[in-house]
């Protein structure tokens, strides 16, 4: 790894201005994707500026209907959260699947929604359930804030401090996993929501995407036999070594109809 | 930059650079070699050390990280005397959880922290919490064995560690 500058700010300000004054620095939550980035020397960041010593950006709060989890809040404490569990089972549920139990020890919704590798399980979450990030100067909804693969709607200098989620009516998360990363080769979230039902896909393309006719059959009968004659066009979907387009999109289907079991228990 | 830290109990001043792995500083600069570094790339789980009583991978850890937390490695698991056993590195040992070795430390210091919040893991708990870490030699099945009896013995009555 090569060497950097390391800033350590205490406020949300002082790291926005540091990253304003220091295009090349990368800001550095929990590291499980920056990190070994950067060992590759595929990121050769001039500074890291560390989240770490900002204490507001951390916690879980449940105001009414409305979950808010800190940015620099790390999986397993998502997934421990009784709050969480109560208010959005299937997001407790969902963080607990990332990774490992040492990376979710460190790894963070912020750093991973910020990095939205295609193949991440939050996004899934946040855009199935319709959640809001919200950064150090507005908020930005979820439909308007995966833009494609690695890309999001943040600007260069901006840094997501909290998400917030709507309580669902209910919601399920499954994935294909990958045996060897845990990351999702495909993964749907699904939400009955008072807005209407949301379905989201990661994992299956460039980067994550409501499934619109999906969403459709689940509105007029929320069951897995719903959605099993659906399917998704696999030209959109990746395909590489661990799985072709047209396995992807069967998977789709089938990881959907596990989701709204879920949703159903 | 000075980093203080607890280490195995112990507080601890050094002076580094900030792009050090806590991995490499464990290993090459303060002998503590108990950590190994299998793949390097926080897939493996032979590195893994507990920062402030919870396992991460030390290979993806920015030794800054370090400064005002306490880090407890495989050496540090047991009080200070020889040849004392932690009652889950008794169990690897007595349920024959390794055959190589290498994998075996950072095995144990995930197998602790689960076993800590989990006195009588199921089989099926005992494969999740050690998804992280990768044996290329025994199967596993030795390993959760160990796990599931290391994670009694840690809660008997008698065990005075």
């Amino acid at each position: 790894m090569k060497a950097f500058d390391y800033l350590k700010p205490d406020a949300v300000p002082a790291a926005v201005g540091a990253l304003a004054a220091n295009p090349d620095a990368k800001l550095l939550a929990g590291g499980m994707t920056l990190l070994p980035t950067m060992k590759q020397r595929l990121a050769e960041p001039a500074a890291l500026i560390d989240l770490a010593g900002i204490a507001g950006l951390k916690g879980i709060t449940l105001d009414g209907d409305t979950l808010t989890i800190g940015a620099m809040t790390p999986h397993a404490e998502v997934a421990a959260s009784a709050t969480v569990a109560a208010a959005i089972p299937a997001l407790a549920a969902l963080a607990g699947g990332i990774g490992d139990p040492a990376v979710r020890n460190r790894g963070t919704i912020g750093g991973s929604l910020a990095n939205c590798d295609p193949s991440a399980d939050y996004p899934a979450a946040v855009l199935g359930l319709g959640a809001t990030v919200i950064t150090d100067r507005r908020e930005i909804a979820a439909d308007d804030f995966f833009l494609g693969l690695f890309e999001t709607a943040l600007e260069a200098d901006e840094l997501i401090t909290a998400v917030r989620f709507p309580r669902p009516l209910r919601a399920g998360y499954a994935k294909f996993k990958s045996p060897a990363s845990r990351y999702a080769l495909v993964g749907v979230f699904v939400a009955e929501t008072v807005a209407g039902v949301r379905v989201a896909v990661t994992g299956a393309a460039a980067s994550v995407f409501r499934a619109p006719a999906f969403e459709a059959a689940l509105a007029a009968d929320f069951t897995p036999g719903a959605v099993a004659g659906l399917s998704v066009d696999a030209a959109d979907l990746n395909a590489d070594i661990h799985a072709e387009a047209s396995y992807r999109a069967h998977l789709v289907t089938v990881m959907a109809k596990r989701a709204v079991a879920a949703a159903l228990e | 930059m000075k980093i203080r830290f607890t280490l195995n109990r112990e507080p601890v001043e050094i002076e580094a650079e900030p792009n050090l792995l806590v991995a490499d500083l464990l290993r090459d600069r303060l002998g503590l070699t108990g950590t190994h570094v299998g793949c390097d790339t926080s897939q493996c789980g032979a590195c893994v050390v507990h920062l402030d009583g919870k396992p991460v991978k030390s290979c993806t850890l920015l030794a800054p990280a370090l400064d005002g937390a306490v880090l407890l490695t495989i050496e540090g698991l047991t009080g200070p005397g020889a040849n004392r056993l932690h009652p889950m590195q008794k169990a690897f040992h007595e349920h024959h959880g390794l055959q190589c070795g290498f994998c075996t430390p950072g095995m144990v210091m995930t197998a602790v922290a689960f076993a800590e919040a989990n006195p009588s893991p199921s089989d099926g708990e005992v494969r999740h919490a050690l998804e992280g870490n990768i044996c290329r030699c025994t199967g596993y099945q030795n390993i959760v064995a160990s796990v599931i009896a290391g994670a009694a013995a840690m809660h008997a009555p008698s065990a005075g560690e």
